[in-house]
């Protein structure tokens, strides 16, 4: 049996979730890794914006906190870890895992460096077949802020062989994290689609960390979990012959069970027989689960077909800006006062001739699940909210009209109707992404291995 | 007979991947998969995000895991770069899709 644990699923995730998860690995006595999933499909970018104001920027900025508590164990204890948290700078994520290494005593610790993810200036995009793209995006004029091809387990599998106890990569699939360890452990060959296929389903189910055991499927009443501050990050066990249940720490909160599997299982699949990774297509159509014991769900009947000829490039680009602006009110006919300043609001920005696309939400009648023309909280015939938080939100090509925008929310606090406080306001820039095909050839990557004493 | 809201019997969570909202729907007890195959269908579901411009609705079935899979065009306004919306990934859009109702015997 090998044991796949998941330390983070998305940069901002909780900094203390590894520690358990090490510190089961540990006690279980069976060959571990444990991976990080860090890198959104819009992280790489604003990494790239970090490294180019600093050249040792442009990494996961909770690197070092994430892996102080349990670097030490994982070296002493034989469990590699692997991480796209090189996002936009493998080698500088390398050099602050090594003096991290060196400060608690580790200059053995051997450091995998894998880059060729970054296509940015090395293919030339025009010349690729678009697969999906925003749709208000003209790539020709805009500024390319990074290029990145998603890689799949080869050279993490490389790195591991290598003899890496840290894997630091940028791009990879999210899957490929957790079918690398299992290919180096088990040798399982590259074209075998089944084996894939159960690494692939365990990267899939484990990538978001807590979402498997209980995070963002917790409803108080109605689908309780135990103590929600403290979800237990999930782990994988996968046999040689492709059994796998997935589990988590026995100190945690949260729970796995059928019902967390399944949302899982499904989350952001798109065709469940077609499951895209660059390492195997993973078919969950004939896939059964069963609940083997407390927090042990085992998963069986997936199918693997060959991985595809062609990788996945993300371009992300320079878009607009979008500008915010948010203001309260509260109490007796709240609800006819949000409904004037929202009003009020987007006649200002028509008097003023700014060149932004608005919208107006009302925080406590209807936002996250209206339309950009308020449809729902227009509409609105419920019982009278009595605190409601304007929000405008702005898009434009313009700077400074976006800012103008968003002070018209300020500019409330004297002019807006009576009771009108807190307001916020905030203008930032926006990217824009468009992926493309590219054959895997194009793609060359290279795995460099050194020690922390050896990168001081 | 008894109309119930789809959160009274059922689960589910969001998902996006640029301007295309994933939503599964999972019954608590797996009897209900038929009438919710029946009655919860791409129709049905694509008019409760019509009015933010969703264009198409494709279903896929799970009969095996007792759970379906929805996949609604263009229903978050441009996607998480694009979108003015607090929630640009539509991560909220799950819950809307459980105040659907259905018909329980």
């Amino acid at each position: 049996m090998f044991l796949v644990g998941n330390g983070a699923g998305f940069s901002g995730d909780r900094v203390d979730a590894p520690i358990p998860v090490v510190r089961s690995l540990i006690q279980r006595c069976l060959p571990a890794a444990l991976f990080f999933e860090t890198l959104g499909e819009r992280t790489v970018a604003l990494a790239q914006l970090e490294r180019r104001r600093d050249p040792e920027l442009g990494f996961e900025p909770m690197l070092e906190r994430l892996l102080e508590p349990i670097l030490a164990d994982c070296f002493h204890y034989g469990i590699p870890i692997l991480g796209n948290f090189g996002a936009a700078n493998p080698p500088a994520a390398a050099r602050c895992i090594a003096a991290l290494a060196r400060r608690l005593g580790l200059p053995e610790l051997r450091i995998a460096t894998v880059t060729g993810d970054d296509v940015a200036g090395h293919i030339d995009l025009a010349t690729l077949p678009i697969h999906e793209a925003d749709s208000n995006l003209r790539a020709d004029a805009a500024k390319l802020v990074a290029a990145n091809a998603y890689i799949g387990a080869g050279p993490l599998v490389e790195a591991l062989r290598g003899g890496a106890h840290v894997v630091v990569a940028g791009r990879t699939s999210d899957p490929a994290l957790a079918i690398a360890p299992l290919i180096a452990h088990y040798g399982w060959a590259f074209d075998d689609w089944a084996m894939l296929a159960v690494g692939a389903a365990a990267g899939h189910l484990l990538e978001c960390g807590s979402q498997v055991c209980g995070g963002v499927f917790w409803d108080p009443g109605r689908k309780d979990i135990p103590d929600p501050a403290n979800i237990g990050f999930p782990i994988a066990e996968v046999s040689e012959n492709g059994a796998l249940t997935i589990t988590k720490p026995e100190d945690t909160g949260g729970l796995v069970d059928l019902r967390t599997v399944k949302e899982q299982l499904l989350y952001e699949l798109h065709d469940p027989a077609a499951y895209i990774t660059p390492d195997v297509v993973l078919d969950i159509t004939g896939c059964t689960l069963e609940q083997l014991g407390p927090d042990r769900v085992a998963v069986r009947g997936l199918a693997g077909r060959p991985a595809p000829a062609m990788l996945k490039v993300t371009a992300c680009f320079e878009g607009s800006w979008l500008g915010e602006g948010e203001v309260s009110v509260a109490g007796p006919n709240a609800l006819a006062r949000a409904k004037a300043t929202a009003d009020v609001l987007l006649q200002r920005l028509t008097m003023r001739g700014l060149r932004v696309r608005p919208r107006v939400d009302l925080i406590g009648v209807a936002s996250v699940h209206d339309s950009d023309d308020g449809a729902l909280w227009r509409a609105y015939a419920g019982p009278a909210p009595e605190d409601i938080r304007i929000r405008l939100a702005v898009e434009g090509e313009h700077r400074d009209d976006c800012d103008q925008a968003a002070r018209e929310v300020l500019a409330m606090l004297c002019c807006g109707p009576a009771g009108t406080g807190g307001a916020r306001w905030r203008v930032t820039p926006r990217i824009l992404t468009r992926s493309y095909l590219v054959p895997r050839e194009m793609v060359p990557t290279t795995v460099t291995i050194r020690s922390a004493r050896e990168m001081n | 007979m008894l109309e119930v809201q789809l959160y009274d019997i059922a689960h589910s969570r969001a998902g996006d991947k640029g301007n295309r909202s994933n939503i599964s729907l999972i019954p608590y007890d797996p009897a209900h998969y038929a009438l919710l195959a029946e009655q919860v269908t791409e129709a049905r579901v694509l008019a409760l995000f019509a009015h933010r411009g969703a264009t198409s609705c494709t279903r896929y079935d799970l009969p095996l895991l007792h759970a379906f899979n929805f996949i609604i065009d263009d229903a978050l306004e441009g996607g998480v770069n694009g979108s003015l919306n607090l929630d640009g990934h539509g991560k909220a859009a799950s819950s809307r899709l459980l105040t659907l109702t259905v018909t329980v015997p």
